[in-house]
């Protein structure tokens, strides 16, 4: 039979669980996702900045953990520490071709982004919550 | 049965030393570069979430943003960043399949630099007339 198949697995299956790569689009569509949610938060984060410039910490700190501008901050922060964690991982896969120092710095980056993200986001709800 | 030869030394797909640099190569290079530097420039971003809580805290950090070295750094992240967007949009852009001919690719580069070195220095002169700075 010249049709006989080369694995056992039902086309539904292999749907399902993306074929051997175990994943299909989602890092590129996430990529765009949020490059394009970075624009106008990075514009209002770069206004806020500006607008903070010269005040002294107590004014910065009413002005951050202000119900407003803490949301933009915290919207900032994820779609941005999501972006560079996926970009940074390209970046690696793209020159580190040792499996190992591949495999531990893909580990590092996820760290490195998650570290970010959760030291901004406690900062920013200390602001705003005042502990 | 023959003996196994070493592999020949085959010819490797050209890379970047084989083409003569272009503005639009240049500026796909810097695109990554700038992310990659606002990979690291987060830490600052998290430093000062951290440092706003406290007067003493927010004191080292000010400090560091007002010498010398602190206004070069943060100087070359506005620029990165402003630049890795504009280069964003530019990718948003030929995402939807326009702006890839012969003349609107190298338009679209010498725009992304232009601009990104434009509001970086407007941005700046803006910020620091803000603070009634030393300008």
């Amino acid at each position: 039979m010249s049709d006989t198949p080369k694995h056992i697995r039902t086309p539904l299956s292999r749907v399902r669980g993306l074929g051997a790569a175990h994943s299909g689009t989602q890092h590129f569509w996430r990529q765009r996702l949020t490059a394009v949610a970075n624009i106008p938060l990075t514009i209002a984060v770069i206004v806020i900045f500006i607008m903070l410039l010269g005040r002294n910490q107590a004014a910065v700190a009413q002005i951050i953990g202000s119900p407003v501008v803490a949301v933009i901050m915290l919207l900032f922060v994820i779609s941005v520490t999501t972006h560079m964690r996926i970009g940074m991982q390209v970046v690696i896969e793209d020159y580190v071709h040792d499996e190992i120092a591949k495999f531990v710095l893909i580990m590092a980056n996820t760290f490195f982004a998650i570290a970010i993200a959760l030291t901004s986001i406690y900062g920013i709800l200390k602001l705003s919550f005042g502990l | 049965m023959a003996a196994t030869k070493a592999p020949a030394a085959r010819p490797l797909s050209p890379h970047l030393q084989i083409y003569k640099p272009t503005l639009t190569m240049t500026m796909s290079i810097v695109h990554r570069i700038t992310g990659v530097g606002n990979y690291f420039g987060t830490l600052l971003l998290a430093w000062w979430f951290i440092a706003a809580a406290s007067p003493s805290s927010y004191a080292k950090f000010e400090w560091f943003a007002g010498s010398i070295i602190g206004r070069i750094i943060l100087f070359g992240y506005t620029w990165s960043v402003i630049h890795h967007m504009l280069g964003g949009i530019r990718h948003l852009i030929w995402d939807t399949g326009r702006g890839l001919g012969p003349i609107e690719r190298e338009w679209l580069a010498a725009a992304n630099l232009i601009g990104s070195i434009a509001i970086t220095v407007l941005l700046w002169i803006f910020g620091l007339l803000a603070m009634g700075g030393p300008l």
